[in-house]
Parts: C-alpha cells; structure tokens; sequence
C-alpha cells in the first residue's frame, strides 16, 4: 500500500473534475486528479449539441430567460438559487472556454456561434432561441480537450488509471479516499484535506442508454456507502432519441437545426403534444410522447421506434410553413452535424441525408445525485448542514439545478460553472484548513470487499446480473412508471444483490489490469444506485419532469415542492441480504427568484 | 452466423502461459450489425473473464479500444462484424510495450503528446469588453479536420517510421500541434514548429500513409503533417491552408 498527501483529491477527470482541478491548483492548492480512465476518455468527451449560455451572439438573450426555462424544464423542482448561478455564470465560464482556446463556430461576426436547443426559448417561453454554444456536434469533445490540456500547461498532476473504491472518514470529515491502482493493483491511500467527486453519471442501470461502459455511478455509490444520502434519485432523465435498438445519442441539436419526429404515418405528432415549439419541447415530454405514440401502434413498421427526419427537403418544407426564411442544405447538414451522420452510417447503415433515422428513447442522465450546495460543498441533510472535506460537481452531483428534468446543454453549463465554484471553494478552503488525521486501517474494509469479490466462487458472472438488473429496470424503472411495477424493480435489484453476495464468480483472480474484478466491483455500485432509485421512485407519488407515474398523473405542488433524501440505513457499508434506506422528503425546493418575481412560481407546463 | 476470433493473449501474471500466444474463441448466434466490441465483451462476459482491454464510450468517441483488428488499426467499437468478416484476429497496436493482453503502455504515446505544448498559447490581454477574441469563419476552418483527434493512437502506432524509432513523435502529436499552429488565435506556433523541426519530428515522416487510412476519426493526417513540414520550411504558418482546398466531407 501507498499513501500519498495532496490539499486536494479530485476524483474524476470529465469536464467537473478538470474544471475543479484547474481552478483549486490556479488558488494555490496542492492538487492530484485521480482517475479511472485516461482524461481524454471520459464521457464528457461524448458530448455533442452544445452548452447553453444566454450570450445573445445572434438574436437577444437574458440570463433571466435562461433561468425561467431551466426551471420550467426541470418541472419547477430546481432550487432556484443554483438555477440563477448557472444562467449568470454560464456566460463568463463560456467566455473562458473560448479564452482557453476551445474552437467555438464561429457567426459572421466571428463570434461564437449559437443554436436553437430544446426547451430553450427567449422571453419567457415565447419561441425558441439561439443559446447553444457549438463546435460542429462535438462540443463535449472540444471542452474535455481544451480543459486537458490546460491542466498540462499548468502542470496538475494526474494519477490515470486509478480506480477509486472507498472514502476515508474520520472525526466527522471526509479524510481521503482509496483507489486501485489498474495497472498493478495495488492499493494507494490519498490523504487530502479536501476531495471532490466528479465521477459522471450511471446510465449502465439500464439496459439502453447513451452512457459509457465506464458509466457506473461509483463515486456516489462510495459516498452514499459512507452515509451521505442520495438526492432526488426518481429523476433520471430518458433523452428522446437514441439509435434504434443501440441507444447512441443522437443530439437534440438535430432538432435543433430543424429535424422532425415522424410516425408510421409520416405524421409530424409532436403537434399534438407540444403545440407551441413542437419537436423542440423538453426531453421528459418528447420522450414521453414517443411512448405514447408507440403504444397506440404509430412505431414505423410495427415495430418501436419513430423516424428522426433531418433531410433538407423535410426540414425545408416545415420551415417554410412556420414562416421561416431559414434554409438548409446537405453541405450544411453535413458540416454542423458530422458526427450524427457518422454515427448514423456506421452504426445503422442509414444516410440521413437520404433516409429518416430511426430512434428511440435512451437512459441518458442523472438529475440526482450526491447533495450539494452552490459551492459545491456535500450537504447532507435538510439543514444543508456541510460535511467538511467533501465536494462534488457535475452529473454525479445533485446541486440542484436541473430539478425534475434536465434541459439539452445544461449538463455542461453545470461541469463548467459548479466545478469553477467548487475548484475555488477547494483553493479557499485548503488555506484555512489543516490535515485531519487518517483513520487506523484506512483500507480495512474495502480491502475485505475487494478480497472477497476477487475470490469468489459462486456460479454467476458479473455480466449475467448486470444484465439481468438493466432489463428489469428498463421495464420497471424507466420512463413511463406504476407502483407495482417499480416494486417489482425493487424486489429484483434485492435479489440480485444477494446473489452478488452470495453466487457470484469471476474468471480473474490477478492483480495486474484485473478488469474483471473492477467490473465486478462496478456492478456492485450500480445495483445499489438501482436500488435507491426504485425506492425513492415508489415513495414520490406525483408526476414530475422525468418522473413519469401512471397511477398519479399529475403533478403534486401542494405535497412534493420537496426534494427526496435517501440515507443507508446501518452502520455496514456492504449490507448484507436485503439493503434498506430511510427516505425522508423534508428538503424543501429553493424558491427564491419565485419569491421576486412570480414568473417563477409553478405553473402547468405547457411547451 | 457463427464467429471464429483469433486473439493475442499475453498475462504475465499466468502460471500456465505468461508468454505471448493465440487463442480462439467461436461465437454463435452474431448479427452482420454486431460491433467488434460487443463480441468481445460477449466473450469476456460469457467465456473468459480474463480477457483483457480498455474500452468506454462504445461509439467512437472515447479513443480507448484501439487495436489491430485483422491486421489493421481500427477502433473495436467502430468496426461491425460486416465489415472485418466472420473470422477475425485481434493484436494489441504496436510499437508500445504490451502490458496484458490488448492493454498496451501508453505513457510513451502520451509524452510525445505533451512535448508539442498541446494547449492554446496567447499572452495578449483577453478583449477589455470581457467578450470571445474573435475569429472568422474561414480562420476556424483551417484547422476544423485536425481538433477531431481522441487521442487513440491508432495513426501513430500504424506508423513504420515509430515502429523502427520511438523517439520519432508521431503523427498523433503532429496533428494535436497542427490544431493549434493554424489556429489564427494561437501565438505559440514558432516554439512548436521548433520542437518539430527537430531530427525526431515531421522529418521522421516518409509519407507511407498509413496513418491516414488508420484515423478512425476522418482525420487527414498525411496532409496535416505535410502541411506542417511546409510551414516550417517557411517559417512561419501564414498563407499554407488555402479554405477553398479544404476537402468537404458529405
Ligand atoms: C452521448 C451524450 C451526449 C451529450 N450531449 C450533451 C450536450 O450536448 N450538452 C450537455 O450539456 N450535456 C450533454 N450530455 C451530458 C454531459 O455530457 C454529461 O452529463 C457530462 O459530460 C458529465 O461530465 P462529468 O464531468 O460529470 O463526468 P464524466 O465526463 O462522465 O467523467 C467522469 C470521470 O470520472 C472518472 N471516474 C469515474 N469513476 C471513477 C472511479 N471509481 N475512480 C476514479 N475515477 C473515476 C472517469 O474516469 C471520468 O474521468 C451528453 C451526454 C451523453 C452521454
């Protein structure tokens, strides 16, 4: 074992965790990056349509209007104060990116260049607006290297290829964490006055989605073993068009540049439920409409999936009969959407340029996650009460400022400005503060967890439960939800973690690059995020953003203005046979730009 | 349709067989749509856990799964079972030290990455007014092709002249230098056209062209370091990419 002392850990090198690290070592912090996957790697790097920002480059904007829609879009269970964070700060973060040499497009004017994105509009939802901030359609790609890149240029120190599996407590703060070192195997202990997680989102809950392999939740199953609760876990957002039967993204920007969701009958049926800004309505409600559209039998071919239409003679046709002067043509297309039709080619042998694309829902993104402040300090009850130490940002983190839904390109505003605040927080917060001491034993437990996952000798593969966990929480725990399917969800994540307990087995029993026994690892960590999602779904009886119930259709202001807070019960980080939470809803939204300005206050949501 | 895979397998922590061999593996019940990847992680799943390689996004972004499939550098999770046929070999890439089975050491690879000074240099004051330094669409366009780079190594390890020397930088870090050598924004082109003048840069490039077939990513990576060579031969970036000559892609 090794032990290692930095002021600061940051654990997760997607957008959040380069953001933090840059900012925490630019105020002086002695700082490491410990990370799973090599930097570049990180998911992050698969973002493609844009990151918002109310920079008003083509038509005016106002981050008041940026702000109205974020909380509209998150069905008004975002806490207004962070919501105002990322709409102001989103456009000096985007500034900085352009500073740090990220290759926007660029307008005519040679400004960075802005695209229309679901859900976002100008004037208090009047009609859509241009606030998605690009590089072609792959944005993610260019933030991810750009921030890499300056962290190089100012000499941030990375430990690639560690794979965090604990954190350290002791007196009350968080000390440290544990992490395997791939390459080896053995065990490091990072001794730091501060750490923050940044380790991205758990879309390998379901059996489609858009989320990387490397996409399992770690970092908020770690801490939620340590006590810290989960917020707000029933939200998790299902993006409307994934490739059919894949579930690769296909962005929101497609629609953005004018793409049309069609039925069997080549009808245009977002019409029908978003009469306002049509194919460009939230993702919970385009999602959900392709549902609906499915169950009455519109899926082309029988079958289920709709078309996604971004050929220029369709898109054409629909501008011209809104109006529009706006034209496009195939060299356009082809340009400002290079990576969807690269994938759309490889993947599914269809040309958009030529043909529909077909699609279908995918399990996209947290809304949840581990409890923050805007500082991205951990809170860990409805007090806000700060456990010292311990920081999050990005999708792993719930600050909260996506609410019950998430709009397109808010997910990398949020990267930026939370991990900037949380980098800065860290650089202040390392000044003034002084090492707690290690626990005796710090690797203890994670050590015998470890041990008994890379001895076992039950008759299941890891594979065989992680796909059996993903198609029950598909079907049980997906966008459309009932009491009794979701309790079958449960009772099928319970059984399943016994048998993880009890019968599982792996092939690789080395210490050198064992993936098999870091996948088995990573299986643990979904199923007890399965589980707290199941269990905190059932308890919110109300429909809200991505939480979609068919037994309580409607949303519930008077009882669920709250959000949920799921707590391990117990003091085995491992429990044994069933795992049981205390869930508690006493958290109340932030309302505080409602308090000023009534605009904000809930109403029905209509797109 | 049934799959036969043919893959290099080294762990040196074996007892049995810490040396380099082949082993087999058949696959039943493979769609043509299938991707190279999924079949691996079908039979690391379902047969051998011990097979052993690095993977992520699963849809080419990520540049993780690099590897030689049936002879070629190719991204695992871009390549379907149409396109390499029902008998496939896997080989780590070369020219890196192989550490297990398709896991190689990447560590040379990114060094040669970092000694380009791969990050945006401009010490002039940011605009007073607080806004973006502004730059035309055409300015953007010299380097569009070349900011696609993942970082998969897949170029630099098809690369005969890194095989035979791999102090040679590679066309990987040549292209990430290109990015910002024709960036109109970017002031740190004459140290990095240095750093690349020198007898283990562009020089080392003998236009074999296989890098370029080697991108997973559409990157023209023959043109690139050409165009790079040209600019240091004059000294300086100015006037070598014309837009118009710029390939479009449809
Ligand atoms: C296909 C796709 C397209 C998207 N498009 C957009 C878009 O256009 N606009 C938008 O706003 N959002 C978009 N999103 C969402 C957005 O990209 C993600 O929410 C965001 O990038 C997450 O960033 P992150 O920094 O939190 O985590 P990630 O980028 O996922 O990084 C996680 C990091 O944590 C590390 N890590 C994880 N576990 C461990 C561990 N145990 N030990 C050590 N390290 C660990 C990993 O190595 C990695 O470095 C998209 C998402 C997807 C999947």
């Amino acid at each position: 074992m090794q032990t290692h002392q930095f002021d600061a850990v940051i654990v997760g090198a997607g957008g959040a965790g380069l953001m933090a690290a840059l900012y925490a070592s630019q105020g002086g912090a002695n700082v490491a990056v410990v990370s799973k996957l090599y930097p570049t790697r990180s998911h992050t790097g698969a973002a493609l349509g844009g990151i918002g920002a109310a920079l008003g480059n083509l038509e005016e904007d106002n981050p008041l209007w940026h702000a109205y829609d974020t909380v509209k879009g998150g069905d008004y269970l975002a806490d207004q104060n962070a919501v105002k964070v990322l709409a102001e700060e989103a456009i000096d973060s985007i500034i900085e990116l352009e500073h740090m040499g990220l290759p926007f497009d660029r307008t005519s004017e040679g400004r960075i260049s802005q695209r229309r994105f679901g859900g976002h509009t100008s004037n208090f939802g009047e009609k859509p607006v241009r606030r998605a901030c690009h590089s072609a359609d792959r944005t993610g790609h260019m933030i991810l290297q750009t921030l890499y890149q300056q962290c190089i240029k100012n000499n941030v120190r990375f430990f690639d290829e560690f794979h965090v599996v604990d954190l350290i407590m002791n007196q009350g703060k968080a000390v440290g964490t544990v992490a395997i070192q791939l390459g080896t195997g053995e065990m490091h202990v990072f001794h730091a006055k501060a750490t923050l997680f940044a380790t991205g989102g758990w879309g390998r809950v379901w059996q489609i989605t858009s989320n990387a392999h490397s996409l399992t939740g770690d970092g908020s199953a770690v801490v939620f073993r340590r006590g810290v609760p989960m917020q707000d876990m029933e939200f998790y957002q299902f993006h409307p068009t994934g490739l059919y039967g894949l579930g690769v993204l296909l962005t929101e920007g497609i629609r953005g540049e004018g793409g049309i969701l069609l039925n069997r009958h080549g009808q245009r049926f977002m019409e029908k439920y978003a009469p306002k800004i049509k194919d460009l309505a939230s993702r919970d409600v385009v999602s959900r409409s392709i549902y609906l559209e499915l169950r009455e039998g519109n899926g082309i071919g029988g079958k289920d999936y709709v078309h996604l239409d971004i050929r220029p003679e369709t898109v054409n046709r629909y501008l011209a009969e809104a109006g529009e002067t706006r034209r496009v043509d195939d060299a356009y297309i082809a340009q400002a959407l290079a990576e969807t039709l690269e994938l759309c080619r490889t993947y599914a042998g269809v040309d958009p340029l030529t043909e529909p694309m077909p699609i279908q829902p995918t399990a996209h993104y947290a809304m949840g996650g581990i409890p923050t402040n805007i500082n991205a300090e951990v809170v860990i009850d409805e007090n806000w009460t700060v456990l010292p130490g311990l920081y999050a940002a990005g999708e792993c983190a719930c600050v909260s400022c996506h609410g019950a839904n998430r709009l397109g390109t808010n997910s990398l505003v949020d990267l930026v400005v939370f991990g900037r605040r949380g980098g800065k927080a860290i650089a202040d917060y390392v000044k003034r503060a002084s090492f707690t001491p290690l626990p005796s034993n710090p690797t203890g437990e994670i050590e015998a967890e470890i041990n008994r996952l890379r001895n076992s000798k039950g008759k299941t593969r890891p594979g065989e439960l992680r796909k059996m966990m993903q198609t029950s929480m598909m079907s049980n725990v997906g966008v459309f939800r009932i009491e009794s399917g979701i309790k079958q969800g449960i009772s099928d994540v319970q059984e399943l973690r016994e048998r993880y307990q009890t019968d599982l087995t792996i092939d690789d029993r080395g210490f050198q690059f064992n993936t098999d026994l870091i996948e088995a690892w990573e299986l643990g960590c979904l199923l007890d995020l399965a589980l707290v999602t199941g269990k905190s779904a059932v308890e919110r009886t109300e429909s809200r953003g991505g939480h979609s119930r068919e037994d309580y259709q409607n949303r519930d202001d008077d009882k669920w203005m709250c959000h949920t807070l799921a707590y391990r019960k117990g003091d085995n980080p491992y429990p044994r046979g069933t795992m049981d939470l205390e869930i508690n809803h006493n958290k109340k939204v932030d309302t505080s730009l409602a308090d000023v300005d009534k605009r904000f206050l809930p109403k029905e949501r209509v797109y | 349709m049934d799959v036969t895979f043919r893959i290099r397998r080294y762990n040196p922590e074996s007892t049995t067989n810490p040396k380099p061999h082949w082993q087999e593996f058949s696959l039943k019940d493979v769609a043509e749509t299938d991707r190279v990847l999924e079949l691996l992680h079908r039979i690391k799943w379902e047969q051998d856990g011990t097979l052993t390689l690095r993977r992520s996004c699963s849809h080419g972004i990520c540049g993780s799964d690099a590897m030689r499939i049936n002879g070629r550098n190719a991204l695992a999770c871009k390549l379907l079972i149409r396109d390499v046929g029902e008998k496939v070999q896997i080989e780590p890439i070369l020219g890196l030290r192989v550490l297990k089975d398709l896991v190689v050491d990447m560590e040379p690879f990114f060094e040669h990455y970092r000694s380009v000074m791969p990050y945006f240099i401009n010490n002039t004051p940011v605009p007073a007014d607080g806004r973006e330094r502004l730059q035309t669409i055409e300015d953007r366009a010299k380097f569009d092709n070349t900011t696609n780079c993942i970082l998969c190594a897949a170029c630099t390890t098809s690369c005969p002249s890194f095989w035979a020397n791999g102090k040679y930088v590679g066309p990987a870090a040549i292209v990430q230098a290109h990015r910002f050598i024709f960036d109109s924004r970017d002031q740190g082109a004459e140290e990095r056209l240095d750093v690349l003048a020198d007898p283990n840069g562009v020089w080392r490039c003998r236009t074999i062209y296989n890098c370029t077939p080697a991108c997973p990513r559409g990157i023209e990576v023959t043109r690139a370091i050409g165009e790079v060579k040209l600019a240091i031969r004059k000294g300086s970036p100015e006037g070598i990419i014309n837009v118009n000559d710029i390939p479009q892609h449809t």
